[in-house]
This record gives C-alpha cells, sequence and structure tokens, in this order.
C-alpha cells in the first residue's frame, strides 16, 4: 500500500488502518466490546507480516497499559485500545503513563459505564478521567479517527510534548458504522511520521533510573513541567495538523471545529458523532432565516479555551450537548466550557446544559431542533436538562 | 542433590563473585533480607539489566529523587504490573534489536502473590522471556507490616493480630513456586538469602533459559519478624533448617528438591526466636509441625531428590 487507497472501513478498522501505518513496535492488546474488533484486525495484519509488530496477548487493560509503558520506556513505539470498563480498570495507568511522559497512543471506544451494565455508546468513561494527565481527541467519523491516530504519534512523541493520547470514537456509532475512508499511502506516512526517538528511556549506554519517586520539595515541579507539556501542545497539534494536511492532502481546523458561529445567535457545543446529526438540522433551519450555529469541540484536553470564547462571544443563547453527567451538578463538558468563558467573562445571556444519549438513547434530529427551541425561549428554566 | 552437590555447569562462587554493586547506597533497613536478595542477583544478572521494581520497600528506598540506587537501568512499576511492565520491557527491546539483556523484576510476596499475580500469571502463559524474583518477607513491610497472602500461619501482623480469639494469620501461605509450576513455567526455583551459592546457582540458571523464570527468594525482615538485624542470615538458615521454607527447582515438568534435611531443627526455636510468632501456644506450635510434615511428607514422595 505505497499510495492512497479508498476503502469501506468501520471506525475500529479505519483506526487499524492508521496504526499500521504508523508502525508501532509493541501493541498489547485485551478484548472489549466495543473496541475489539481494532485488536482483531491488528492481530491479522502481524499474523499476515503486513505489520511487524511485537503482539502481546494481556491478560488486562491494566496489563495493557502497563505493557506499553514498559516498552515505551526502552524507546519503542506502542499502540492499546480499550472502551468504559476497560478503561477506568486502567486509571492507574493512565495517570503514570502520563506522570512518567510515555507517548502512548490509545484508542478508546466510548461506551456507557457500569451499573447498570450497557454496552453502548457514551462518553462518561474518557470524560470521568479527563485529569489523567492524557491529551484526549473526539472523532466524528471513522476518516477523522483514522487521520486523528497518525496525527497522535506526531504530537504526543513531540519533544515539548512527550504526553501519551487517548482517541475517543463513539461506540458503534462510529466504531461499528462503515464509511468510505481514505487510507493513505505508506510513503506518505513514513515521511509524515519518522521513527519513535527518545531520550526518555532506559538506555545501556547511559543507564538510569524511571519511573522514581519524588518527594515534596521536588513533585510539584515534576507535575508544572507535566501541565506546561500539555499546554504546549495546543499549539503542537496546529502545526502537526497543517504538516499532516500539505503531506496527506486533509486539513483539519484545530481544537475546535465551528461552523456558522461568525453571525450565529443560537449555538450547541458538543463532541463526537452527534454532530452529524447536528449539521442537517442547522442547514434545515437557517434555510428557513435562523441564525444557528455549532462547535463540535475535537480536544478536551488540552481545553481549547481561547478558541471556545471567540466561536461563542457574539451568541445570544448557548446550549452544551453531551453524553456525561457529573451526578449533582452538571455535565463536565459544560462545566468545562463555563470556565473558559468566566475566565475572559465572555458569557452568553443564556447558557444550557443537555444531557443525552446516556447508555446509547438516542438523540435524534428533533432533540435537536427541540434544543434550539430551548436557547430561543427567554425564560430562565433548569441549567441541566435530560433529552 | 543436595547443597554439597556441583552441578558440572555451574561456575559461579561467593569469592568469584563481581566486585561491582548495581544497588548501593539505598535507604533499606540494617538486616534488609529483600535488598540483599536484589544486591546478589544483579551481582550475577550485570548491567544489561532492566530492573523492574513495584511499589513496595524496595521502590521506596531506591528511587528517591535524586538520589537513585542502581547502576543499572531501573524502573518503577505499578504495584500490580511488576510482570506486565517486563513483557513490555522485553517485547519492546526485542522489537528495537536490543540484543543481551535481561528483564528482571524484583517484587515482594504482596506484590506477587496477592496484587501482581494476574499479571504474572500472563507473562507465564506467555513464556516472555523475564525474570521474575519475589523477595518473600512474608507481609507488607513498606506499609508497617500487613498480613499479605504469603504471611505463615500464625504470625503476628498489624491486620492479623494476636489476641484473645484469633493468635495471628489464620491463613495458610499460598504455595507459590507450585502455582508458577502449574503453569508449566520454563524455569522456577526456591531460594533463600540465607543460602547464597544456592541462589547464585539459579540465578546463573535463569539467565540462560529461554521464556519465564521465576525464582522465590526467601528474605526476612528484622523490622517485621521482630530479630535482631544481625541474625537475618541465620534466621533464613533455620527456616531451611527446620523444614518451614525449602530449596527446590522446577523444570522440564519436574520438581526437583536442592536440600533434603535428615533431621529438622528446631520449628520451636525458629518460631520464638521472632516477636511475630511469640504468642502462639502449644497447639499452634503443633499445629504447625503437623502442617510441614505433611508438606514434606508429599514433597519426598513426589519430587526427585
Amino acid at each position: 500500500m505505497e499510495r492512497e487507497t479508498k476503502a469501506f472501513l468501520s471506525g475500529n478498522e479505519a483506526v487499524a488502518r492508521a496504526v499500521r501505518l504508523a508502525r508501532p513496535q509493541v501493541i498489547a492488546a485485551y478484548p472489549i466490546t466495543p473496541q475489539t474488533t481494532v485488536i482483531e484486525r491488528l492481530a491479522e495484519m502481524v499474523e499476515e507480516e503486513s505489520l511487524k509488530s511485537e503482539y502481546l496477548h494481556v491478560e488486562s487493560e491494566h496489563s495493557a497499559l502497563s505493557a506499553c509503558i514498559g516498552a515505551s520506556a526502552v524507546g519503542a513505539r506502542t499502540f492499546t485500545a480499550t472502551s468504559s470498563q476497560g478503561l477506568l480498570y486502567m486509571a492507574e495507568c493512565l495517570h503514570y503513563a502520563s506522570g512518567g511522559r510515555f507517548p502512548i497512543v490509545m484508542m478508546n471506544a466510548n461506551r456507557s459505564v457500569a451499573l447498570p451494565w450497557n454496552i453502548y455508546g457514551d462518553q462518561r468513561d474518557s470524560l470521568s478521567l479527563l485529569d489523567c494527565g492524557w491529551i484526549q481527541a473526539y472523532a466524528e467519523d471513522a476518516q477523522e479517527s483514522l487521520d486523528l491516530v497518525l496525527q497522535a504519534y506526531a504530537i504526543a512523541e513531540h519533544p515539548e510534548v512527550l504526553t501519551p493520547m487517548m482517541i475517543n470514537l463513539d461506540g458503534f456509532v462510529i466504531t461499528h458504522t462503515y464509511e468510505l475512508v481514505n487510507v493513505p499511502g505508506q510513503r506518505e506516512i513514513d515521511f509524515f511520521l519518522p521513527p519513535f526517538n527518545t531520550t526518555n528511556k532506559m538506555d545501556f549506554d547511559s543507564p538510569r533510573s524511571l519511573a522514581f519517586t519524588a518527594g515534596p520539595a521536588y513533585n510539584q515541579a515534576f507535575k508544572q513541567l507535566q501541565h506546561l507539556a500539555m499546554v504546549k501542545a495546543s499549539k503542537v497539534i496546529g502545526d502537526v495538523e497543517e504538516r499532516f494536511g500539505r503531506l496527506v492532502g486533509r486539513n483539519y481546523p484545530g481544537l475546535i471545529e465551528s461552523l456558522y458561529c461568525e453571525d450565529a445567535e443560537y449555538i450547541i457545543v458538543t463532541l463526537g458523532s452527534v454532530a452529524g446529526t447536528i449539521r442537517p438540522v442547522i442547514e434545515k433551519l437557517r434555510s428557513g432565516g435562523e441564525r444557528v450555529g455549532l462547535v463540535r469541540i475535537r480536544y478536551m484536553r488540552p481545553f481549547p479555551d481561547a478558541e471556545i470564547r471567540r466561536a461563542l462571544a457574539g451568541a445570544a443563547a448557548v446550549g452544551v450537548l453531551e453524553k456525561d453527567i457529573s451526578f449533582g451538578f452538571e455535565g463536565t463538558v459544560f462545566t468545562n466550557v463555563s470556565s473558559a468563558l468566566m475566565r475572559a467573562q465572555v458569557v452568553p445571556p443564556r447558557l444550557l446544559n443537555f444531557v443525552g444519549g446516556l447508555g446509547g438513547k438516542d438523540i435524534s434530529a428533533a432533540d435537536i431542533e427541540l434544543i434550539f427551541k430551548r436557547l430561543k425561549k427567554s425564560e430562565p428554566g433548569e441549567t441541566v436538562e435530560f433529552i | 542433590m543436595n547443597l554439597s552437590e556441583q552441578r558440572p555447569e555451574h561456575k559461579i562462587s561467593i569469592r568469584g563473585l563481581s566486585d561491582r554493586e548495581f544497588f548501593y547506597g539505598h535507604k533499606a533497613c540494617p538486616g534488609c533480607g529483600g535488598s540483599l536478595a536484589l544486591r546478589l542477583a544483579l551481582k550475577v544478572l550485570g548491567e544489561r539489566s532492566y530492573a523492574v521494581v513495584p511499589a513496595g520497600c524496595m521502590s521506596a528506598v531506591g528511587f528517591i529523587f535524586p538520589q537513585m540506587a542502581f547502576g543499572c537501568n531501573a524502573i518503577i512499576s505499578t504495584f500490580p504490573g511488576t510482570a506486565s511492565m517486563l513483557s513490555g520491557i522485553a517485547a519492546g527491546a526485542r522489537a528495537l534489536g536490543i540484543e543481551d539483556f535481561h528483564a528482571v523484576g524484583f517484587a515482594g510476596d504482596g506484590g506477587t502473590a496477592d496484587i501482581g499475580l494476574q499479571a504474572l500469571s500472563g507473562a507465564i502463559d506467555r513464556h516472555d522471556k523475564i525474570i521474575y524474583i519475589c523477595y518473600d518477607n512474608e507481609a507488607y513491610m513498606n506499609t508497617g507490616v500487613q498480613k499479605s497472602g504469603l504471611t505463615p500461619s500464625g504470625a503476628r501482623t498489624t491486620t492479623s493480630p494476636a489476641g484473645k480469639r484469633l493468635r495471628g494469620a489464620v491463613t495458610r501461605k499460598k504455595p507459590m513456586f507450585e502455582i508458577v509450576a502449574a503453569h508449566g513455567i520454563d524455569y522456577a526455583a526456591t531460594a533463600s538469602v540465607g543460602h547464597p551459592l544456592d541462589y547464585l546457582r539459579k540465578l546463573e540458571h535463569a539467565r540462560t533459559v529461554e521464556g519465564t523464570s521465576y525464582l522465590h527468594v526467601f528474605a526476612p525482615c528484622p523490622v517485621g519478624w521482630g530479630h535482631e538485624t544481625a541474625e537475618t542470615i541465620a534466621v533464613a538458615k533455620n527456616a531451611v533448617d527446620c523444614g518451614l521454607w525449602y530449596l527446590a527447582a522446577y523444570e522440564d515438568g519436574k520438581f526437583v528438591l536442592n536440600h533434603n534435611p535428615g533431621e529438622f531443627g528446631s520449628i520451636r526455636d525458629y518460631l520464638f526466636g521472632q516477636n511475630r510468632f511469640r504468642h502462639l501456644q502449644e497447639q499452634d506450635v503443633s499445629d504447625i509441625e503437623a502442617q510441614r510434615d505433611a508438606k514434606w511428607a508429599r514433597i519426598r514422595r513426589e519430587w526427585s531428590h
């Protein structure tokens, strides 16, 4: 596959194709629905030798990420994938990987968290782990999933970032939906993504201790460096997207994508695949003369605070629609958006939170129209509304 | 076979051991058996080692930024992640074309038999080329002497107190050596810091094994066990003499007993030499003796010696 091809792929298969193009040296795999077809495709690629990787059948998600940390600590490029309960089981290793500055790339199939048990998509798994120090991106479709995996290695392994990255795909809606996807050629990707080269590794020429203890006198300094690296990632993401656009021919808009925000009075802010439901509703309403718009958050960490402020500065009402709830308060995305706005005291007259899609509950075009109607109503209602 | 017998391939000797130190300047307590197990192992395995140490005593005393005690590459793993990190290191090094290296882990008894058992089981199942060393001081010592799955019956710990109803731990020590052997592991052995030559030979053998090696090293802890710091080696020897620890190996599906005491030393002397057992009553000692005898009857019947 030297040149670009078109293929009919599910989101999971698109991710597997991207991983092959990125040439990771170690893949640690543990099955969980709806992630499993990623590691199945990768197993086939390794078996047929179209991908030369060490493929570890590990005994848990905790071990999957622990093995990736070990491999990264000797300088190998790594990949793993998980979902939901598996992501939660990894939680200790998530903090470990980011604290040790190991630029592991992982796909997460966004899925509901038990209880009650449910295998369908919402974003409570990854959003509940927003503070674990990983770059978090949310794809809208299979093409973006593929491109994000390739960009993820360039972003995570950047020497000024050295931070692991999680690419989130809505469970089933993206992971299992087939679309026509452009798969870049290996030659372009080899040029875009040279082999991983790091000094943050154990080395026989210069032995060192990694993942050490740092007491009160030093600990905060390491955490501060970690924070600054994540802040730095905002710029690096833009640079990587620019280079990707030049070499591969597909352009991405940075941390957020905004649609009609320059003149929109009523704006929905969301993330992931539901944006695909919102777009045609916006086109329909705009053709009827309504000034509506969309902000699709592509990165939850680093958080696009300045971008969101710019996009929402002229809005009369903003609704944050998310598949997540922090029980007893509001959605995590809403908290983040509100905080970004408050930082610069750019607060739209109405700011509402719509929670939907939990456990795979359908969000329909009619629901989106209802949200826009709520935004237009002038009387105050509940800040958090379940749709 | 007994300790005085030498296999022809054994070239290692105490006198011939390297002067180089790979675990030095750490903050372990005086008389620490675990740190001795690490120090000796790294002398045998040498500078091309990646040492993995999970959260526990040895990581707490060896990696305090900026004072690093390891002379070779070393990394702390998560508490459950010793074996999975070793697997990742071995896979990564192999994929990068790095040759002639040892991925060696040093986990305590809790880190091995309790929280780390799942990952260890997976690594053995994959036959990953790693050396996993369990330094067994029979409780969670780093957190202040709490009962682990390898705490022996009757031992008083801070979570298995000796009171009116219970007299120390009521569980028996998990048979880790036989648990790993039941996986069909490539090589497993028990050892003791009280018998360094036997331990060194087993390390020397482990470094040549093409697959997973597991060494279980008995390592007294003066703080947790309540004996004098100068008695660590004597206590370790007494454990073997009285039959509460044993030196054995497993390879190619066969168990071999390396030391078969003709007559057991006194269990009473071993137990009452340590604070953690001083509360035991006559009946408890008889029970421990009976457990020992049953175990040894089976070992002598089933293992070659």
